[in-house]
């Protein structure tokens, strides 16, 4: 890179503001996130005077599936598509990120902080040679230096981080920063991976479905946590259908208690020593609201907690509560769901 | 077969994180620090390995202040044969640490190099796969369980609604998650053995520093909620606030 930070960009340089939004589509359709990355990638652009890219990574069509990004401000769309360029691992599609910011001297690139993009993101850091900060909650542009809001120790802190390197990578926490459309003419471009950039010694030999989750829980909208006071592991049913009431994008999640008792896979538990989450919504149903869970949902926009404790500390970080056993309350709370959907 | 396992001394997550005075650190006094949770982990998957192998080492990488020797040590009641640290000061700046351990371990002949999915102060999940990326291996991120035959590992991932079956060719590397491995209690025994085994501090080759805390404040506190009552019958206010209050569903 030659400008350095500071350098404000001037419009026209090639590569002086310019900005990489990397897109993710799964199945077919573009995830929810990707949309807040190209938002977040248009508004560093503007400070700087520079374009968007939006790349996505994966099978023919992923481009046409990533067309859509032009409204939330992405000039160009380019998709490195090739049929089983989807599964060809995480070294493949972070030698095709990197050739990417290369060749266009993108001056930032972000990603989502979604498994596949904390998979992805270090690997194209390395590649680059510079530094990366996981997990953004808010970016800050002041001329050419920028500084993000992320959490550490899972939240019980966050931590103002400023990049001092000229090259800016960061992965952003899904529903932490909101997505602004910025419309413009959509421009797709098509082409296939270079052949160079593989995964050498790494191959995907298979899937095994665990029935769980569709939507991660890192990702997930909304989020419908149980702990210990669901009692047992075949009592899930009754979560399980206040989040299939609250639609597509709500999953749920776990206590550290019901993983460690075995109940719940560890991919659903959410705290310090799980995932942390930003949803629009979480229900934490029989959970006491241990300090490692809070730290782990504690910027969940609105917080419901069901407990038969009244003094339950989950209540002290509540927005609303309901004191009352759960097996009778969420059911109920499913039922007024679905009333409303009609 | 040789595995190296790389390990952080981290607070224990049961520690009430303090913001130092100087506002861009936290309060190390009255901090009782460990082995990072998912490093223990990572050596309990080399340990099995090892075991499995039925012959080879188990080594430990740290990078970390003096003090890390006690994480250490725990990993070598465990059952590790030897371990390493680099005395310094590692930052948030996960690529200054990964060049760090990189230039150490490329005189390691380990077949296999684990990490912990990620350390529980930072939380930046980044330092595995880019020593991987700087060592020219494959790496497996979120592996949940592994075995190794005729120089191949396969891993299993977690990957949302599954595991994803990864085979890759030795030396290679990966970060352990929670699954299979339960880490294993340190015996009497092994807690005396550990005291034996060797154990090398020298001076880390620290790399520039490209991310700056600046500072770390508190998350804001949540505005108290209300109890909305008791009971079922409370069930239909909530959904009214958080469709027309909230706006939330």
């Amino acid at each position: 890179m030659g400008e350095k930070a500071g350098g404000g960009g001037a419009a026209g340089e090639r590569g002086a503001g310019r900005v990489l939004a990397v897109a993710e589509v799964a199945g077919g359709t573009l995830r929810g996130a990707s949309l807040e990355v190209v938002s977040a990638a248009r508004r560093l652009a503007d400070a700087w005077g520079g374009a968007v890219d939006a790349v996505v990574l994966g099978e023919p069509g992923a481009a046409e599936a990533a067309s859509g990004l032009a409204k939330w401000g992405a000039d160009r769309v380019v998709g490195i598509e090739a049929a089983g360029f989807g599964a060809a691992g995480p070294g493949a599609h972070a030698g095709a990120v990197a050739a990417t910011v290369r060749e266009g001297s993108h001056r930032a690139a972000l990603f989502s902080a979604t498994p596949s993009g904390r998979d992805v993101a270090p690997r194209v850091a390395a590649k680059l040679r510079c530094p990366l900060l996981t997990d953004v909650t808010a970016l800050d542009v002041q001329g050419g230096s920028v500084t993000a809001i992320r959490p550490a120790y899972a939240g019980k802190v966050l931590a103002r981080v400023r990049c001092t390197g000229d090259r800016l990578l960061a992965s952003l926490r899904p529903n932490a920063l909101s997505a602004v459309a910025s419309p413009r003419e959509p421009v797709v471009e098509v082409r296939p991976p270079d052949p160079e950039t593989g995964s050498e010694g790494y191959r995907v030999a298979g899937f095994e479905p665990s029935g769980g989750a569709f939507v991660d829980v890192s990702e997930a909208s909304v989020v419908v946590s149980g702990g210990r006071g669901m009692k047992a592991p075949e009592n899930w049913g009754v979560l399980e259908d206040l989040r299939d009431a609250l639609g597509e994008a709500a999953a749920l999640g776990a206590s550290r208690a019901v993983v460690d008792a075995g109940w719940r896979p560890h991919a659903e538990q959410v705290g310090q020593t799980g995932k942390t989450v930003t949803p629009d919504l979480y229900f934490a149903i029989g959970i006491s609201g241990a300090v490692q869970h809070l730290a782990g949902m504690r910027t969940a926009k609105v917080v419901v907690a069901v407990n038969a404790d009244p003094d339950a500390p989950i209540f002290g970080v509540a927005d609303y509560g309901i004191v009352g056993d759960l097996f009778e309350v969420v059911p109920a709370i499913a039922e007024a769901v679905r009333k409303l959907g009609g | 077969m040789n595995i190296a396992v790389c390990i952080k001394r981290v607070p224990d997550t049961g520690t009430r994180i303090r913001i130092a005075e100087t506002g861009d650190g936290v309060e190390t006094d009255g901090v009782k620090y460990v082995m990072g949770p998912y490093d223990e982990f990572a050596v309990e998957a080399a340990l099995q390995l090892a075991e499995a192998a039925e012959g080879g080492e188990v080594a430990l990488l740290a990078y970390g202040p003096p003090a890390t020797q006690e994480a250490l040590r725990s990993g070598l009641a465990m059952g590790a044969h030897r371990a390493v640290l680099l005395a310094g000061e590692p930052t948030m700046d996960g690529w200054a640490t990964a060049r760090t351990l990189a230039a150490e371990l490329s005189g390691w002949e380990a077949d296999l190099v684990l990490f912990g999915v990620k350390a529980v102060d930072s939380d930046q999940q980044q330092v595995g796969p880019m020593v991987a990326e700087l060592l020219g291996r494959p790496c497996a991120t979120a592996v949940s369980s592994m075995d190794v035959s005729e120089g191949v590992a396969t891993c299993r991932r977690v990957v949302e609604g599954g595991r994803e079956v990864v085979e890759m060719t030795l030396p290679a590397a990966a970060t352990i998650t929670k699954g299979q491995y339960e880490p294993r209690y340190a015996s009497l025994r092994g807690i005396m053995a550990a005291k034996r085994k060797p154990l090398e501090q020298k001076a880390a080759k620290e790399a520039a520093v490209e991310l700056v805390v600046e500072a770390l404040e508190y998350p804001p506190p949540r505005p108290p909620g209300r109890i909305l009552g008791e009971g079922p019958a409370a069930a239909a206010e909530l959904v009214r606030l958080l469709r027309e209050e909230d706006k939330a569903i």
